[in-house]
């Protein structure tokens, strides 16, 4: 796969079976207060 | 859905609904454009034509890259199938719990800036401070439906929330007093404008809270064009030293320099290189926020330069990084590996189902920015929710709620928005906020710019 380099991210569809605990924190309690970013918030049972 | 584009010399494409990340040379980049469209003896016969001058692009290469692609896609890695949307009602449906409040502990606020999106504190209403019996009722309502959520946030905000420090120190006093009996961990988070700290306080945000987010908007003349009190006098001069000596005391916990930027400053990088150059290393900056016949509001022609600011800041922050002098921006934060979870994707921002605002005299709307309209009532800490059919629009915001969300390669990242600027931009909370579409999908561009960089270099 020369011309192809896959950068190592999580699968995200395999979290349908182990996502949803819910721990995680509220987007907008973070920084912003203004918009919506769900994809920079950390998932709690990975700290 | 796949979403190719170049950026700072890296070809890179994202496949949505797996969120996987691939950077590859120019060759696969035309052949995965070209992958669903065109059987493979067009596409063999296009790159040949395109890239005759490469010795190394023969028909053999091209059928391997085409057979690499069709591996990737067999493997769930590219041209994956988006099968969440059912999952995204049920889930929200499914979930009644409560885990989030913002509490407006002042309705009032030390500073006067013009452009502040809650009316220089008063929400477009009576000032008014919280009383501690109004704030223990929020806690006990969050605690009474977060069902068995542990971790359980409250905002202290505003306004200015240091004009109530001391009902803010009794709430965080009665939370910690009750959180163990009902098994909760309580992490709070104070937005000030920095202009009464003292030591004390100082030391009472750095032990309770979780975050503390610091306003300032950059440069001096940048600040204090805006951030004024009510005698006209800018805040920076005050406020830096304060945030100073809170970070600096701070043990390493979370915080955030947090700016707005307006059309006055589209040039807002040098306002986080300002803050960087401070030695603040946790850094935000937002959009302002108001309506478009506003001075301030950004414009058609401020967006290519917004855009072109969020790559000049990317660039940069790789740079400072290689210097051992790097930075935080709040919206490049992106951790690919250990990332959220797909429930966490498609469910939105939680306002007015797990997420509340709470006003001075106990009534709850679904997030901060709804505060003070009417219509977005949904009941009170007291009598808990006597508006369910409002409650039940934010049940029905996911990321797929909109036409325009469906169709678009970022709604895993961005959840389908915020609900306020939809609404304040259409009249609908199910409507389209275009202007703030662009911003985050350029800002999603470079945040997975900067970590293939960072991969690539390893």
């Amino acid at each position: 796969m020369s011309r192809i380099q896959t950068i190592e991210t999580k699968d995200v569809a395999k979290t349908v079976k182990t996502g949803g605990c819910g721990e995680c924190q509220t987007s907008c309690q973070s920084a912003c207060k203004t918009s919506c970013g769900v994809a920079n918030q950390q998932c709690e049972s990975q700290k | 859905m796949v979403h190719q584009y170049k950026l700072n010399g890296y070809n890179i494409v994202l496949d949505t609904a797996s969120g996987s990340v691939h950077t590859v040379d120019d060759v696969a980049y035309d052949i995965i454009e070209m992958y669903e469209k065109e059987e493979p003896a067009a596409i063999v016969s296009a790159m040949l034509q395109k890239y005759k001058h490469l010795p190394d692009v023969t028909e053999d290469e091209v059928l391997a890259c085409i057979d690499d692609i069709t591996a990737l896609k067999e493997a769930g890695r590219l041209f994956s199938v988006d099968a969440y949307e059912k999952l995204a009602c049920d889930y929200k449906n499914n979930s009644k719990v409560v885990k989030a409040l913002c509490l407006h502990v002042a309705h009032t606020c030390n500073l006067n800036c013009s452009y502040c999106f809650a009316s220089q504190g008063k929400y477009h209403g009576e000032r008014a401070l919280m009383s501690f019996e109004v704030g223990r009722q929020a806690f006990d309502f969050l605690i009474q439906n977060s069902g068995t959520r542990r971790n359980l946030e409250v905002d202290f905000f505003g306004g200015e929330p240091m004009m109530n420090i001391e009902v803010v120190k009794q709430l965080v006093a009665y939370a910690r007093s009750v959180e163990k009996q009902h098994n909760k961990n309580f992490r709070f988070t104070f937005t000030t404008n920095g202009m009464l700290l003292d030591d004390d306080v100082i030391e009472f945000l750095n032990k309770e809270m979780s975050n503390v987010v610091l306003s300032l908007d950059g440069r001096k003349e940048v600040n204090d064009r805006f951030r004024r009190d009510y005698a006209g006098r800018g805040s920076y001069d005050t406020i830096v030293p304060n945030f100073k000596r809170l970070v600096a005391s701070r043990g390493g916990k979370n915080y955030y320099v947090r700016g707005t930027f307006t059309h006055h400053n589209v040039d807002f990088t040098n306002d986080l290189f300002h803050m960087a150059d401070l030695g603040f290393t946790e850094l935000s900056m937002e959009p302002v926020v108001c309506p478009p016949s506003d001075p301030c509001a950004l414009t058609e022609e401020d967006l290519p330069i917004l855009f072109e600011q969020y790559e000049i800041l990317a660039k940069e922050m790789i740079k400072r990084k290689k210097e051992g002098r790097g930075f935080t921006f709040y919206h490049y934060m992106l951790d690919l590996k250990n990332g959220p979870c797909i429930y966490k994707r498609i469910t939105g921002c939680g306002s007015g189902t797990e997420y509340m605002a709470v006003t001075p005299w106990g009534e709850l709307y679904p997030c901060h920015q709804f505060v003070g309209d009417p219509k977005f009532s949904l009941g009170n800490v007291f009598d808990g929710i006597l508006h369910p059919e409002v409650q039940d629009g934010f049940r029905s915001c996911n990321a797929y709620a909109r036409p325009e969300c469906k169709e678009c390669w970022a709604r895993l990242y961005c959840s389908s928005g915020c609900a306020a600027n939809a609404y304040h931009a259409t009249g609908s909370i199910n409507g389209i906020y275009r202007y703030g579409c662009e911003l985050f999908k350029k800002r999603i561009e470079c945040a997975v710019m900067m970590q293939v960089a960072e991969a690539t270099e390893k």
